[in-house]
């Protein structure tokens, strides 16, 4: 009696796997190995030197935007201008996934609106945007759109101490005039800050135990806001302001957010947020009739049954895409390019690679740092995501 | 099923449901045709017939799940119109079952329970749970209050359904094939709530295959086909005696197994 049945090497899906999974590698360890010969080869044959010295020399160009790190032309180096670089990637993501999620959501729930003429106005909006290419979409908003419309510094439109003309909007700038006050002010702001929060927390106590529900959320912005600025004035208005004023060609003084800024931020907005749109959409269809009717049956206002029943269960389904859209709005922000805005690839695998020539080196940071924004904002999401859908097997 | 409630045992009070002239469309399909129907506090009514014969479409019209074209619907007396003030305030009223339960997956059992109560009732949610735990143990599943109803079996979701729709004390229980979608040996559980709750004296109208069922709690059987009432009896009666072709019919079909 046998109690093993022998089975062909070839036919033993244990054995072919291993024998694929070999093969496999050694390619890969093959491709990789030819690969670094080559270029190692090329960079001796150019005589070229690899290396990270050219971070401390001065960069011979000038970086007119950037809001948190200083740069000075003759004075900062590479690496400062690859730190701006990642700043100011970072700065218009950020703006721009804020914009393209609260409109994506708006645009999203139109189109579902029983509203003929909203959603399909809304319709609209979602196959234009998303069917033009983004470069596309920047160049027009840019060139066609808020260039020529707006007018030269010397006209430029004025609204309070607010300058708006084609190359950006010019404003004042907070500086600290008095630093007892501003240490004052600010303390007082947390002192605020945490008193409001001690109050939400009260009043959801006392909705729990009452029934009864406060507007806590208005009723602490405009505390917030009222309070702060009487003890901004108590404090002795501890903050002077540095104002823009117009010189002979151009502004002088305060802070600026270049057109191209805004152009940028404003494609990848009306782009992504079309595409969230859709999943919004999705999201919310997924959720069955039966929920909503089940809802109402209770008795349930419609938009309680929204906002308590439909929107958390949406939320399982719109959030996944949702992050890849994150992503890409990310990454689509090196077509900055185009317009001129001082970003990532603009100012380090654009300018710096070409004055310096240490193309391997830049493009492998450029590269690193995409890779790193994605995984951390990917990581934060998946967090966020895992934590709504706990429950529900 | 060991209990057995006499028809008529019950004194009937006054009329809380008043149907008249009730016409419905779905766009060119005549799908309720003329209905008028009285129901009385108290009263149980099975309502059976062939499927598409618009069982489900009238009793959802009761709580305007679905809107009716011509005719009036009273339920006590609150009239039903576009007015959404007059539909939440039936709806507070009316609780309704689902063939398919429709708990909501995302929120506990106990969840389930309270929401209509804390946002509907503007219950404190204390006493919104201690409300959800008192029905919980009648339909005899307070044990898996803290869990979610994708944990359940079905016969424990409709079991949660039917407390989710008592916790807000309706006049009237609406029940859309409870228990159709479940396997058989879950029918019981089920029934054996309903019948607890007829015994209660609620008034219930209730759409359902479970001629066992509605031979012992029902005090008024209706035979529904192609959008009209063709015949309504007492359950003896309706049963032994069925008077109408198609009522004979659709019960030999169904009870021939």
């Amino acid at each position: 009696m046998t109690d093993r049945v022998r089975i062909p090497l070839h036919r033993d899906p244990k054995a072919r796997a291993i024998a694929i999974q070999l093969i496999a590698l050694s390619l890969v360890v093959y491709g990789a190995y030819s690969l670094f010969q080559t270029t190692v080869g090329n960079l001796v044959a150019r005589g070229i030197q690899t290396g990270t010295s050219f971070f401390d020399e001065v960069a011979p160009f000038n970086i007119g935007f950037s809001p948190l790190l200083d740069f000075k032309l003759g004075e900062s180096t590479y690496i400062e201008v690859f730190f701006i670089g990642i700043q100011n990637t970072i700065l218009v993501s950020i703006l721009g996934i804020v914009a393209a999620t609260v409109l994506g959501f708006i645009v999203g729930v139109v189109r579902l609106s029983p509203n003929w003429l909203a959603s399909k106005v809304a319709l609209c909006y979602i196959e234009i945007f998303r069917n033009v290419p983004l470069l596309l979409q920047i160049m027009f908003w840019n060139f066609a759109i808020f260039l020529p419309s707006l007018p030269a510094p010397k006209n430029s439109i004025e609204i309070g101490s607010f300058y708006l003309n084609a190359r950006g909007l010019h404003m004042p700038t907070p500086i600290i005039d008095n630093s007892s006050g501003f240490i004052l002010w600010a303390l007082t702001l947390a002192l605020l800050t945490f008193g409001l929060f001690i109050f939400a927390r009260r009043a959801k106590v006392r909705f729990e135990e009452t029934g009864r529900r406060l507007p806590v959320f208005s009723i602490n912005f405009f505390a917030f806001v009222f309070c702060g600025f009487i003890f901004y004035k108590i404090c002795g208005s501890p903050l002077a302001f540095d104002i823009p004023e117009l010189g002979r060609f151009n502004f002088k003084g305060g802070g600026q957010l270049p057109l191209p800024l805004f152009s940028l931020w404003f494609a990848l907005t009306v782009y992504t947020a079309a595409f969230i749109a859709e999943n919004v959409r999705a999201g919310i269809q997924s959720v069955s009739h039966g929920q909503t009717e089940a809802s109402h049956a209770l008795g349930m206002s419609r938009r309680d049954t929204v906002r308590l029943v439909v929107i958390p269960q949406a939320l399982r389904v719109i959030i996944p895409p949702t992050i890849s859209q994150f992503l890409n709005l990310t990454k689509n922000s090196s077509l900055a390019v185009a317009v001129g805005f001082e970003e990532i690839v603009a100012v380090w695998a654009g300018i710096s690679l070409n004055q310096t020539g240490q193309a391997l080196i830049i493009i492998a940071m450029t590269i690193a740092v995409y890779e790193c924004l994605s995984l951390l904002t990917s990581a934060f999401l998946n967090w966020y995501n895992r934590r709504i859908q706990l429950s529900e097997l | 099923m060991t209990i057995d409630i006499q028809a008529n045992s019950i004194e009937l009070g006054e009329t809380i449901i008043k149907i008249d002239g009730l016409n419905k469309w779905y766009g060119q399909f005549h799908v309720l045709k003329d209905i008028n129907l009285d129901v009385k506090r108290g009263e149980r009514i099975v309502i059976c017939g062939p499927s598409g014969s618009g069982k489900s479409t009238l009793i959802r019209c009761i709580n305007r799940l679905e809107v009716h074209q011509e005719g009036s619907i009273v339920v006590d007396g609150i009239l039903l119109t576009e007015d959404t003030k007059h539909i939440n305030d039936v709806r507070r009223e009316v609780g309704m079952v689902f063939q398919h339960f429709n708990l909501f997956p995302h929120l506990t059992v106990l969840e389930n329970c309270t929401l209509a109560l804390i946002w509907v009732r503007k219950m404190p949610k204390k006493e919104a749970e201690e409300i959800a735990m008192r029905y919980l143990e009648r339909v005899k599943i307070p044990e898996q209050s803290q869990k979610y109803p994708g944990q359940l079996s079905g016969g424990q979701q409709q079991r949660v359904a039917i407390a989710r729709s008592l916790c807000m004390n309706p006049r009237v229980m609406l029940f859309d094939e409870p228990t159709s979608a479940l396997d058989p040996e879950m029918i019981s559980e089920v029934l054996d709530v309903m019948v607890g709750l007829a015994e209660d004296g609620m008034t219930m109208l209730c759409v359902t295959h479970e001629m066992g069922f509605a031979r012992k709690v029902a005090n008024r059987v209706i035979f529904m086909d192609e959008g009209q009432i063709v015949e309504q009896n007492e359950p003896e009666a309706f049963f032994n005696h069925p008077q109408n072709d198609r009522t004979r019919l659709f019960l030999s079909q169904i009870l021939q197994h």
